[in-house]
């Protein structure tokens, strides 16, 4: 059984690669660059130093983060797109407690710093799953209306209230709040790069991810209203409150992501801090099969593709929104390639379809 | 200031805010109602805006300038008809979630538009566009003259689809065959109506639509093309279309509400309101929500089989 | 409707064979029927009857085999070919849009009422009245089918298929949702309309293949094991051949004593998905160790007390009395911790997760218990060891409890779900249409599970659209309409007519049956 759900991962993988490489190509092609030299420096250029090799995994942090926080809502029934909304949110409740909090050691600021941080993403998370849990209204559609919403709320924050003072002084305005204080901010672990703790902190989240979904009943209660809501319904599981849980986690998840990047990279809260990493996300979290054995690897991939991208953008003039495109082709080419070998029905006729171009002969008596 | 002005102020800038949406969520309404829920709707309106600026931009000075406009518009139906086409290719023939699948093709179209405009274009330019008309002897009617004879054609237009659509879904076969496929697949399947090709019909003109409303906001609205004009006004448009409870006349009403709203924002920060800028901007997203979770009863009266792919093969 | 062609007088299919992934639905199967005919078509569930009559009407293409329409080949690709032949099918699940009207149905299927631009509703409407009047069917074309009883859409699938020029019709189970005086009444109809017709009747209620049919072919795993002219054979005969073996299903003898009551539903007003009250003053009391049989149209609110006992819609007034506490607008937890078992309507959505392992499945109710977890974490070893158990005491056929469950077969899923209700040990159990189209084997394998923990005193109540299983399993039958009880009967003072009289409303002196007006003999003690 695992061994065929495997085989079956893997076809899926390589059948979207492939799908995806072709479309992406075709775009390349038509705004007269060279696909194969694109690839080229979008998938090697990263790995070629060190330097490279660390940065990829500064991106695949919070890729990673977010999309183990949305392999667990998808798995609960609940598609989160509101990621992005939920980091920024995490950004600026981290940044908050740490520049309240300065006076306090690192080994307490640090951990109250990104609990702050999920719990801030947990909470704009929530809202959308209590919508959901209360008012049945569409997931999609307001996590969707609060990443906007996120957006203004963080540019207020940024803009006022917790503007740099220096940046008032010296007039130029950048919104942008102050330096967090050292004992919020993480140790590196390669020296003389920007590889942060917060990398150690992912994996272990990820092992947490794995256990709590097929080892406690917690993550079996989930698992079962995502894919069964009547049934569960029929078996005594409330499944709205777990509607709710899997939000909270979720946005819990993707607010750490917010964390991790205040603390461990940007070390103060700044305009367009998310990137991108919750719809990105999205894509690593589909492209790893919703499971944090998956994922680990898919978020490594989509850091080396961030990285590229910006390196192509420099070197081929290929402008980075180019990312865009292949993590919305691959999320077609994945939804489609998931459906279709899972439907034998779909297959038999297209194999129908198939034979009808051949000669008699082939065909079974 | 005098109250009748005022008002006359927020509904004069209310209609040409609601076109772009209007035009997506009629649109919409087709997809929903054969069955197939398109959150892409937002993608395919950045790639209508995209091409229907590029190509008026790109025949500026050649022998063609006069048609820009026309060409532009036709361009913008072209490829949002294109990306209705993959979107049932995608959810139709492959059964994929289609909410997944909506957020990818929004996901491609926003990143398309946005990678080819900085090839192609580059900066932030301008163009012409389609420029207001007045309508003669209507447009000088007091009041509603000026609320609504006095836009860009394409207002017009708009509002003229929203009585088409009506005809066209209650009125006339095609109509009463995406109804039937939107609700009982199978019973329109057993009366010998072909459910794949009436969805990819009806996804076809409702990526259409969505990108004459992404043409719209380019070519008569905000007259450029930038990566962010769009703006979740197809996610907007997805979300008119439950409040209107899928009807064109509901649609248009919410069409109207959202952007009294979105005018009377803007008009507050005219009238000296003080109220913080982020706040104002975030009112119509908010109001989104809002709306949402009132209109959370319609879902009985609307397609039943919203969502779900058809297999005829598939027992029961 | 097709001037063109001569009007259908033979229809004839050779060696049809069709493949659907991992079952052979139908191998070579030969068939004839002419006009003025009626040809049964018998066959247990599953065994090929409704995919054969799909590749027919165009909806199925055949892997091998072929159509002959009066001794010429047809290819049909969409049931409009089939209808432009003559060939029209009244399916078991009406295939009706609900927010349409009648004619608008009809219009769907009319091709030359589609003008460009212009959709020829009073045509459809014109149309529908010309047919209802001559077969008299009477149908109003405005009504929307909503709004319509079962019987009333049976009648307008009836005149629709008659109105899309039908001169073969394929009816497939089309008495399972009636009152058993409607049965009557459109056997009644069929008779006449046979004369000028050719009907294949399809049903395994074996008593209405005898009143209606010359000739009956009998199905058996895809295959024709039988032909002949019904006249001929009994129906004991034709059960025997359907099913392989013979087949005597488990009968309630009545021997048990009544327990002290268990369940006690006072008064119980509940509301339906439109708003409306679809339980309106209902009473029901269960014994312990009886079986409560609820007979009833479907649409009566059956669904609704299931739910409502279940704990999954909200009581607006009324008592649920077990053992002596209210459980009314008790949350499902709560009902189950008090004992009540569930085996609901529909099994793949609301009894299973289907995605899930058997193992999975078999502890829904239970992963939080003691058993099955420890401090949040689940036991996969004593999980592991309870689904082995269950497997094997339950005869679940399944490679392993690995296995997604959505991958059994309908009575295997059937008998997961009352392999979990049975072994928490229910004092009550309320089993919904329990054996809705699962084949012998497994349906008498339940049946006899129900009756067996009927006998160590569980209350069970059973609500079922087939009156024979509910006739042979009960203790007492209480009649369900529009929402309230009409009366309860002892099982053996029930008869298919008098459950008949009350299913259509009417109480037992309203008007006495009259047997004699029946169309159909009697039901005997074969059914199925």
């Amino acid at each position: 059984m695992n061994k065929q759900r495997i085989i079956f991962g893997g076809a899926v993988i390589l059948a979207v690669s492939l799908v995806a490489a072709l479309v992406v190509a075709l775009v390349l092609f038509s705004i007269g660059a060279s696909p194969l030299e694109t690839y080229k420096t979008i998938l090697m250029g990263p790995l070629s130093d060190v330097f490279g090799v660390t940065e990829v995994l500064v991106r695949a942090v919070p890729l990673l983060l977010v999309g183990l926080g949305i392999a667990i809502s998808f798995r609960s029934g609940i598609l989160n797109i509101g990621a992005e909304g939920q980091i920024q949110m995490g950004v600026l409740a981290s940044t908050a407690v740490a520049l309240a909090l300065p006076g306090l050691p690192k080994g307490i600021l640090l951990p109250l710093v990104l609990l702050a941080g999920a719990l801030g993403g947990a909470l704009w998370g929530g809202i959308a799953g209590w919508l959901r849990a209360r008012l049945q209204v569409n997931e999609i559609l307001s996590t969707v209306m609060l990443n906007y919403i996120a957006v203004q709320v963080h540019t207020f924050f940024l803009r006022g209230p917790m503007l740099d003072p220096n940046e008032l002084e010296t007039g130029s305005g950048t919104p942008q709040s102050m330096r967090l204080p050292e004992a919020a901010i993480m140790d590196y672990i390669v020296p003389g790069t920007r590889l942060h703790t917060g990398l150690i902190l992912a994996l272990v989240a990820a092992l947490l991810v794995y256990v709590l979904l097929w080892k406690t009943t917690l993550g079996y209660r989930m698992r079962a209203a995502g894919a069964g809501a009547k049934a569960a319904r029929y078996a005594g599981i409330p499944v709205e409150r777990y509607l709710v849980i899997a939000m909270l986690l979720a946005g819990g998840f993707a607010g750490l992501a917010g964390a991790v990047e205040v603390t461990g990279v940007h070390h103060r809260a700044i305009e367009g801090i998310s990137s991108g990493y919750g719809f990105a996300g999205i894509v690593v979290a589909l492209f790893g099969m919703l499971h944090p054995g998956g994922i680990i690897p898919s978020s490594i991939f989509f850091g080396i593709l961030l990285i590229g991208a910006d390196m192509t953008q420099r070197s081929a003039g290929v402008p980075a929104n180019m990312v865009l495109v292949l993590q919305g082709v691959i999320i077609l080419a994945i939804v489609s390639a998931q459906s279709f070998l899972r439907n034998s029905y779909a297959q038999a006729r297209l194999f129908r379809w198939w034979s009808g171009f051949k000669p008699k002969k082939g065909a079974q008596p | 200031m005098n109250p009748g002005v005022m008002t006359f102020n927020v509904l004069c800038l209310a209609v040409p805010f609601s076109v772009a949406i209007l035009l997506a969520a009629l649109g919409e309404n087709f997809n929903q109602r054969a069955g197939v829920f398109n959150l892409g709707c937002d993608g395919i309106m950045c790639m209508g805006a995209f091409v229907g600026f590029m190509l008026p931009y790109f025949l500026k000075a050649g022998p063609m300038a006069p048609y820009g406009n026309l060409l532009g518009l036709a361009g913008a139906l072209g490829v949002g008809a294109a990306l209705g086409l993959l979107f049932a290719l995608v959810t139709v023939t492959f059964g994929a979630s289609q909410g997944i699948a909506g957020i990818g093709l929004q996901m491609l179209g926003w990143g398309l538009s946005g990678t080819l405009f900085r090839h192609f274009v580059g900066g932030v330019t301008g163009v012409e566009g389609i420029l207001a008309m007045p309508i003669p002897w209507l447009s000088r009617i007091p009041f509603l003259g000026g609320v609504f004879f006095n836009h860009n054609p394409m207002a017009y237009v708009a509002f003229l689809l929203v009585p088409a659509s009506w005809f066209l879904l209650y009125k006339t076969p095609w109509g009463l065959k995406v109804r039937a496929v939107g609700t009982h697949p199978r019973a329109a399947d057993t009366m010998g109506i072909n459910v794949v090709r009436t969805r990819y019909q009806a996804l076809m003109l409702g990526g259409a639509m969505a990108g004459l409303a992404g043409a719209y906001l380019s070519l008569a609205q905000a007259k450029m093309f930038s990566d962010d004009l769009v703006a979740g006004r197809g996610f907007i448009a997805v979300a008119l279309v439950y409040f209107g409870r899928w009807s064109p006349l509901g649609i248009l009403g919410g069409a109207l509400l959202f952007s009294i709203a979105q005018s009377f924002q803007l008009s507050m920060q005219v009238w000296g309101i003080k109220f913080p800028y982020e706040f104002a901007v975030m009112l119509p997203y908010v109001l989104v929500i809002v709306v949402l979770a009132l209109a959370r009863k319609a879902r009985q009266l609307g397609p039943t089989d919203l969502g779900k792919p058809y297999n005829r093969e598939m027992r029961f | 409707m097709t001037a063109m062609l001569e009007p259908i007088s033979e229809l004839k299919l050779e060696g049809i064979t069709k493949r659907f992934p991992g079952v052979l639905a139908c191998d070579g199967i030969s068939l004839q029927v002419r006009r003025g005919e009626v040809l049964a078509l018998v066959g247990e569930n599953g065994a090929g009857k409704t995919t054969l009559m799909n590749i027919i009407m165009g909806l199925y293409r055949p892997d091998s085999g072929s159509l002959f329409v009066n001794g010429e080949e047809v290819h049909f690709r969409t049931p409009g070919d089939a209808y432009a032949r003559g060939i029209g099918m009244v399916h078991q699940h009406f295939m009706l849009v609900p927010n349409m009207t009648v004619a608008e149905n009809l219009a769907l299927g009319l091709k030359q009422l589609h003008h460009f631009m212009w959709l020829d509703i009073k045509g459809a409407a014109r149309r529908i009245r010309e047919v209802s009047e001559r077969y008299e069917l009477p149908v109003n074309p405005d009504a929307y089918i909503w709004q319509l009883s079962v019987g009333e859409q049976q009648r307008v699938e009836l005149v629709k298929t008659l109105c899309l020029g039908a001169r073969l019709l394929i009816l497939d189970e089309p008495t399972s949702a009636l009152t058993p005086q409607e049965t009557d009444d459109l056997i009644e109809r069929l008779q006449r309309m046979a004369s000028e017709l050719a009907i294949i009747f399809i049903s395994h209620k074996l008593n209405e293949v005898k009143a209606l049919s010359d000739r009956v072919s009998i199905l058996r795993h895809g295959a024709v094991v039988f032909n002949g002219h019904t006249v001929n054979h009994e129906p004991a005969e034709l059960a025997a051949l359907m099913t392989g073996h013979e087949v005597t299903l488990p009968r309630n003898e009545g021997t048990g004593r009544p327990g002290k009551p268990l369940l006690s539903v006072k008064n119980l007003c509940v509301r339906g998905d439109r708003g409306n009250l679809v339980l309106d003053g209902l009473n029901l009391e269960l014994r312990a160790g009886e079986i409560l049989g609820v007979a009833g149209v479907s649409g009566n609110g059956q669904r609704e007390l299931a739910d409502t006992l279940a704990g999954l819609r909200a009581v607006e007034s009324g008592e649920i009395l077990f053992e002596g506490q209210n459980l009314a607008n008790c949350s499902p937890r709560a009902i189950i911790d008090a004992g009540m078992g569930y085996v609901p309507e529909d099994r793949q959505t609301e009894g299973i997760v289907p995605s899930f392992s058997v193992k999975d499945n078999f502890i829904l109710k239970d992963f939080a218990s003691q058993q099955f977890s420890k401090l949040s974490f689940l036991r996969r070893r004593e999980i592991d060891r309870h689904a082995d158990q269950l497997k094997a005491g339950f005869d679940i056929r399944c490679p392993s409890t690995s296995t997604a469950t959505g991958a059994l077969s309908g009575g295997n899923i059937q008998k997961v779900i009352l392999a979990r209700e049975i072994a928490r040990g229910p004092k009550a159990l309320v089993a919904v249409y329990p054996t809705r189209g699962i084949d012998m084997g497994a349906q008498e394998f339940i049946h006899s599970q129900l009756l067996d923990h009927r006998r160590k005193g569980v209350g069970i109540v059973l609500i079922s659209e087939e009156l024979e299983e509910v006739m042979n399993l009960s203790d007492r039958i209480a009649v369900i309409y529009k929402g309230k009880i009409l009366k309860t009967l002892p099982a053996v003072e029930a008869t298919r007519e008098r459950l008949g009289i009350l299913m259509a409303g009417l109480t037992d002196t309203d008007s006495p049956p009259e047997p004699a007006a029946s169309a159909l003999p009697s039901a005997g003690a074969v059914h199925e």
